[in-house]
């Protein structure tokens, strides 16, 4: 009777399950995967466990002819357990390497209970363990697979986090605003910055808005445009718009470069602006008598 | 006069409503009748209100345009009120900077500049 490709590893994962599962962890802290720090042993266990069920399932159901997918539902499990275990470590600190790896961990105590089963010729052997290396190896790059997608996600999450910290716009004064501007431009943030801004102009009725850039490091072309458009669609909504906060070195750079700010008003300092905003709208700053 | 637009004389300007579901054709009549009742009323200012505008493409641009040329020959000055922030930036996108017309927050806000002037 032609003994199908996955029995052997089957009889293993039923009779020695919590062996597997014990020596599995045992080699993590052998590799030096097992972050102790990180994961009490009881979690870990548990972990290895629902894995490695989900595993056993995937191999019971999920292999015909020593041919397999992860994508297809017999897999279903492992995808699930996997997603919760990388999401869990992802959010702790582990590193890919310690999560391939943790995972790889897993051939040891199967090649081991394959080489000690009794009467098992050698080719049948050589097929059974060239299975459970490549099971084990998708396995492991799939467990990458959701590890990147998860670090990707985070990434993209605090990207978008920081495109709304950066553009804050600050009511200075009764219908003044600023928009104190950090960090370089490009055209994602000036997008954002530009529809935020008219945004709070229309809650505001904002009359005047003061652009600082004092915190960009460099102003090419580029930057140059976006600023420009940005006052450009603040007069079209009927307020008025002025840049401050160019240096010296960036004056000398836009007309090096040749950038016209035709009617935009552009003051040196964040200060002369508020006091040229403020007697726009109708107020004057005036030292105290005392002083 | 076309029937989604509406001119009202306001203090010394001319108070112009373009309703959202304007046509191209009343966009255009709408300049007849303007230049006529900008010479008929004597006025110092044209208020073109846009709130309602949700769409504004390069032909809206344009006539708009046009029509502060006809109020600047008139001795009038143009005012665009209400624009919204979507609006602003299509426009500036689309390289319309207006720089013809002033632009104004609000209805009350036009009216104390043009009292200032």
């Amino acid at each position: 009777m032609p003994q199908s490709a996955t029995a052997n590893i089957l009889t293993i994962l039923d009779n020695d399950f919590s062996g597997v599962v014990e020596e599995w962890l045992g080699t993590q802290v052998k590799e030096g995967v097992k972050r102790s720090d990180l994961f009490s042993d009881a979690e870990s266990r548990t972990q290895n466990q629902e894995l490695l069920k989900a595993f056993s399932k995937g191999v019971r159901s999920g292999v015909a002819n020593e041919e397999f997918s992860l994508d297809d539902d017999e897999w279903a499990d492992l995808r699930a357990v996997l997603a919760d275990v990388s999401k869990e470590r992802v959010s702790r600190g582990v590193t890919p390497t310690e999560m391939a790896t943790f995972v790889l961990a897993l051939k040891a105590p199967l090649f081991k209970r394959l080489e000690a089963m009794p009467d098992v010729e050698q080719s049948i052997l050589i097929r059974d363990v060239l299975l459970v290396t490549r099971l084990v190896d998708a396995f492991a790059i799939y467990t990458n697979e959701i590890f990147i997608a998860e670090r990707d996600q985070i990434i993209e999450r605090q990207r978008q986090e920081m495109l709304e910290l950066s553009t804050p716009v600050v009511e200075l004064w009764d219908r003044v605003l600023t928009l104190p501007l950090i960090g370089t431009l490009d055209s994602a943030r000036a997008q954002e910055v530009m529809e935020n801004l008219l945004q709070t102009i229309l809650e505001r009725q904002a009359e005047v808005v003061i652009m600082d850039i004092t915190g960009v490091g460099t102003v090419d072309t580029q930057v140059a445009q976006h600023l420009l458009r940005a006052a450009a669609a603040v007069r079209l909504m009927g307020a008025e718009c002025i840049i401050s906060g160019i240096s010296p070195m960036i004056a000398q750079t836009m007309v090096q470069l040749g950038i016209d700010v035709g009617t935009v008003s552009t003051r040196s300092s964040i200060r002369t602006a508020l006091s040229d905003a403020l007697l726009k709208v109708g107020y004057v700053i005036k030292t105290t008598e005392a002083s | 006069m076309s029937g989604v637009t509406s001119i009202n004389l306001v203090e010394n300007a001319l108070l112009v409503s373009i309703q959202d579901d304007v046509t191209d054709t009343e966009i255009v009549d709408l300049q007849e009748t303007l230049s006529n009742r900008i010479a008929k009323d004597d006025v110092k200012g044209v208020i073109l209100d846009i709130s309602a505008l949700e769409i504004v493409d390069t032909f809206v641009g344009r006539v708009i345009a046009q029509l502060a040329g006809i109020s600047r020959l008139l001795a009038a000055e143009t005012y665009v009120v209400g624009m919204r922030p979507a609006v602003a930036v299509t426009l500036v996108e689309l390289g319309m900077y207006l720089p013809e017309v002033r632009t104004a927050l609000s209805l009350t806000h036009a009216l104390s500049q043009l009292r200032r002037d």
